[in-house]
Formats: C-alpha cells, structure tokens, sequence
C-alpha cells in the first residue's frame, strides 16, 4: 500500500483520487479550495475521509501544508491543478526537496510536457492525447 | 547587451526604459492584451504580447540571443520557470528573477535559479538597518561569490570590547574593515580598540555570522 499525495483535485485529480484509494492505497490531498472535497464525496456513499481518504486544505508551494499532507512520507506525488507553472513548481519540488520517489506532473502545454520530460520528469501531457484523438478521428 | 523582459508591470516596464536609455537592446513579453496595449503606445516595437511560459513566445522573443533573461511577472511560478527554461534550455548566461513572495525564496535557491530578487527582503533589510537592535545586519550577500559583509554593533560588555582588532578573536574567513564611531567611519589598523558602542563593518564567508556576533553582542 502506498501513500498518493495527489495536489489539485480537479476533474482529473479526484477521479485518480477515487480509483487509487479503492484499489486499496492511501491517498492524500492538497487543494486549496474546499469545493474540491465535495467534488469527491459527490455520487459516494460515505464520506472522503469516511471512506479512508485524507483531504488538507492549502496551496501546493506552501511547506506546511504539504508537510501536513504527508509530503515527506508520500511513495508517490501527482501534480494534478489547472495550471501547468504550479504543477511544475511542485513537482521539482517535491521530487528535489522531499525525494518523492514516483512524481508525475500533468501539463497542458505540449511544448513544455515535452521538454520537462527530456529533463526527467514524469510528464503527462492531456493535449497531446487530445489531438492524436481528433487526428483518428479525422482519418476516414 | 540583448535582454528579455517577462511582465511589464510596473518593475519591467521601468526596467525597459532605463535599460533602453542605456543604449541596451531589449524585448518586453507581456501577456495581458490590456497592459500589452497601453505600454506599446510608449516601447513601440520593444514589446510583444504573449505568455512568456511558453516556449514558442520566449523564441519569438529572441531568448537564442538574450544576454540577460529577467522575469518580473507577478507570479513566482512562473518566474522561476521562465528563468529555468531560459537557463537550461536555450543557455542565456544570466538571468534574474522576480521573487514576490519571500516564503518562495527557497525555491529558487532549491532549483539553482539565482540571483531571485525580492522586494519585501530588500525592505526587510533596509528596515533593520534603521533598527540596530537586530544586532547584525546585512549589507551585502554575494551567494555565488561567498562573500558577505555584514554590519554589528559591539554591545556593553561583550568579549570584543575593549579588545585591539588585532586581539578580537574572529574565525578564519573574516576581517574587520570598518569602524563607524560618533558617526564617522575609518578603517582601522591592528591597534585599533574597539569600545562599545562602535558599529563594525566585516567582511566574512558565509556561515560565519554566529560565531561573529558572539564576539560583538553582550553575554
């Protein structure tokens, strides 16, 4: 069982969220903005904590609430908010500072998703799968 | 010198200016349209609209030829990245950064993005230099060159007082080079005393700063 510290709850953030903690890991999350936790009891029979996860509220480049989001014993650190500057921030973070092991980063801008993984990040890039599925779907 | 700009508010507006002045060639990235309008009517060409994170934006810019990258948005994130992809990517050889958060300081210093500049810790500093009762107050923090200077008043009683300079006992790495007495400074030689009262001007390596004020602060 792993800890997933997963920072940005989004769409995309609280679906992964969802799918770890009932595969049976420990999951964690950071956001700053409280709405992001009824995203994740929304359609749920318990609550998020109720069932087993943890929620902080705080910004990702503050210390403090990663520390109490568990940064320092996180297996892995998903970047997941709706700004690609932020993710990268803290996922060098995260990675340099704190020595997470396994840290992936969601980044919209191609270019960057591109380069950032030359440099060893983990990078997930939506566009880009966006795209090659509109190209399939154009090709008759 | 060729240098980009990344924000014009106010700080990279004023910079353009005085740098153009100077007779620098420079290139402002502003990615608000509003803004980017309003300080075109004055740069004129010196100006391009976009958001200076991406990459296309910062070659249309020039960064291939920037002698000098500084980001001064109102984003640190993005300061920092900027600087970063300046540095690492397209290799400009200098490059300053925006801090404005100082809680964020340690980010840039984390992720080699240096010199990062902040205004609060600028304030910061010059406020303590007004206050003396701080003990020891910085006048000069070269990082990459490991050199400081730092001024401290030698409080009643403390182990330095009364000492000749020769006699202060000061770890290796630092000297005196500076005695500011009555509000006058001179340079003093070895049998200089020092009284309680005077404010010392030291030159040291970093880390030093403990075991230096020990000597010039009361019990």
């Amino acid at each position: 069982m792993a800890l997933i510290l997963i920072v940005g709850a989004g769409r995309v953030g609280s679906q992964v969220a969802r799918s770890m903690l009932s595969s049976g890991h420990e999951v964690s999350i950071l956001d700053e903005d409280p709405l992001s936790h009824e995203r994740l009891d929304s359609g749920m029979d318990t609550t998020w904590e109720d069932a087993g996860g943890r929620f902080t509220v705080g910004h990702g480049l503050e210390i403090d609430a990663l520390r109490e989001a568990g940064i320092g014993e996180a297996d892995v650190f998903i970047a997941s908010t709706d700004g690609d500057n932020t993710n990268l921030t803290i996922a060098q973070i995260a990675s340099k500072q704190f020595g997470v092991p396994k840290v992936i980063v969601r980044v919209m801008d191609p270019a960057r998703a591109e380069w950032y993984a030359e440099q060893g990040l983990h990078t997930i890039c939506p566009t880009k799968y966006a795209i090659e599925m509109f190209e399939r779907a154009l090709e008759v | 010198m060729y240098v980009v700009i990344a924000g014009a508010g106010k700080v990279g507006w004023n910079l353009a200016r005085e740098l153009m002045a100077k007779g620098h060639e420079v290139t402002v990235i502003e990615s608000e349209r509003a803004r980017y309008l309003t300080v075109e009517q004055e740069l004129e060409h010196a100006i391009q609209y976009g958001d200076a994170t991406e990459l296309w934006v910062l070659e249309r810019a020039g960064i291939n030829r920037a002698d000098l990258t500084i980001a001064v948005t109102g984003d640190d994130e993005d300061n920092l990245l900027i600087c970063q992809i300046a540095k690492e990517k397209y290799l400009c050889s200098r490059i300053i950064a925006r801090v404005n958060n100082p809680r964020n300081r340690q980010y840039f210093e984390l992720l080699g993005i240096q010199p990062a500049v902040s205004a609060t810790d600028l304030i910061l500093r010059l406020i303590e230099h007004e206050v003396p009762s701080y003990g020891l107050v910085h006048l000069l923090d070269l990082r990459d060159e490991q050199l400081e200077i730092i001024e401290v008043e030698v409080g009643q009683g403390a182990p330095a007082a009364g000492q000749t300079v020769a006699d202060v006992a000061l770890p290796d790495g630092s000297l005196i080079i500076s005695v500011l007495r009555n509000g006058r400074g001179f340079v003093p030689n070895n049998e200089t005393v020092i009284d309680a009262g005077d404010e010392v001007l030291l030159v040291l390596d970093p880390g030093l700063e403990d075991r230096i004020t020990a000597q010039f602060t009361s019990g």
